[in-house]
């Protein structure tokens, strides 16, 4: 399988040195690695959910608690979050840090995932949820950090779009 | 069973505990009989209490989590029972106070007034303790008992499709949100 192994090394290990301690995720194929990394590490709690939205209410209570969180998912799986992100963390304000892998766009031959690539930055528009996009390795450690710094200083959830170019490695 | 009588029963024993409840009649019915820091009130997002109240227990294993829950707010989030009995943290309480509607929005019946049966959802989704109760004996027994057994519990405690005349509170969303986690976190310092 061709999901880069380096790159979801690096976004583990700056998820990990962000002070992350409770990551919830639903499987998908660009997210394997870091998923099983999450798994394999006693110092973190991996929260596989039903659905994602769960992985919202999971993010905030981690967050009341004092513990820092992240939520790994497919695009289609932030577009299952919504009403959660707006009635959840947008009205309790809750630093939500969500890692969304952004399938659908060019070089996508899954048929089944395009409508969603189409649709995934016009919705984080429409709720006004600052977004970058991760597209090189050399973009993880900054971008990663910098959202997260605005989540906390904000309140607010934030996204970080995990791209083709960076998660994979077929030509 | 009126849920405003079940909660009252209980009320003594949620001192020390971080308390979760849904919206509508379980939040309101709540912070009349006496609202307390340690109490969250989830004003929307159904289906998210429990989540939010697996999130609090897996990150404070000490503290002891109580999530007021509801049929349709449950019935929105099927799939929260199997992530509950998947991580099964032994700190957390789940009642889901079952009037077969959703009362807030008109009373229109839930699937649980044609016969679903959550206690039995949650048995099957993994949850190690299920009870379905009917009187308010049965339920301060049951809920003393799960409290006593130190294990993940869900009580599905069957009550009248009643409820306040209102459902705004004075207490604001995020002057609630910001005092419940500054309780948890002084919690923390005074046991740290």
């Amino acid at each position: 399988m061709p999901v880069s192994q380096s790159s979801s090394k690096l976004i583990y290990q700056v998820l990990k040195d962000a002070g992350v301690r409770i990551v919830s995720a639903l499987p998908e194929t660009w997210l394997v690695h870091v998923i099983r990394m999450a798994e394999d590490d006693d110092e973190m709690t991996l929260v596989r959910l039903a659905k994602e939205e769960e992985g919202v209410g999971i993010s905030a209570g981690a967050h009341f608690a004092g513990v820092k969180s992240a939520m790994l998912m497919q695009n289609h799986g932030f577009l299952a979050s919504v009403n959660g992100i707006v009635s959840c963390a947008q009205l309790y304000r809750i630093p939500l840090l969500m890692l969304i892998t952004h399938r659908g766009e060019f070089g996508e031959r899954d048929p089944w995932q395009t409508e969603g690539g189409g649709v995934t930055v016009p919705v984080l528009d429409a709720l006004r949820i600052p977004h970058t996009r991760l597209e090189s390795p050399d973009h993880v450690a900054r971008r990663i950090q910098q959202a997260q710094t605005l989540a906390y200083s904000a309140s607010r959830p934030v996204a970080l779009l995990l791209c083709r170019d960076l998660m994979w490695e077929e030509a | 069973m009126k849920r405003r009588e079940a909660l009252e029963a209980v009320y003594p024993k949620l001192e020390n505990c971080a308390v979760v409840t849904i919206m509508g009649a379980v939040a309101a019915e709540l912070q009349s009989i006496g609202h307390r820091p340690n109490f969250f009130y989830l004003q929307h997002a159904m289906g998210l209490a429990s989540s939010l109240g697996l999130g609090i227990a897996l990150s404070r294993p000490e503290l002891r989590v109580i999530v007021f829950d509801g049929d349709g707010s449950v019935l929105m989030n099927l799939g929260g029972l199997t992530t509950l009995a998947r991580y099964r943290p032994r700190n957390l309480v789940h009642v889901v106070f079952d009037n077969e509607s959703l009362l807030s929005v008109g009373g229109f019946p839930t699937a649980t007034s044609t016969g679903t049966d959550l206690a039995g959802i949650a048995e099957a989704a993994g949850i190690p303790y299920t009870a379905t109760v009917s009187d308010i004996d049965d339920f301060t027994r049951t809920f003393d008992h799960v409290l006593q057994s130190n294990d993940l519990a869900t009580i599905v405690a069957k009550v009248e499709a009643v409820g306040p005349s209102g459902y705004v509170t004075d207490l604001s969303l995020l002057e609630n949100r910001y005092q419940f986690a500054r309780y948890l976190q002084s919690v923390q310092q005074k046991r740290g």
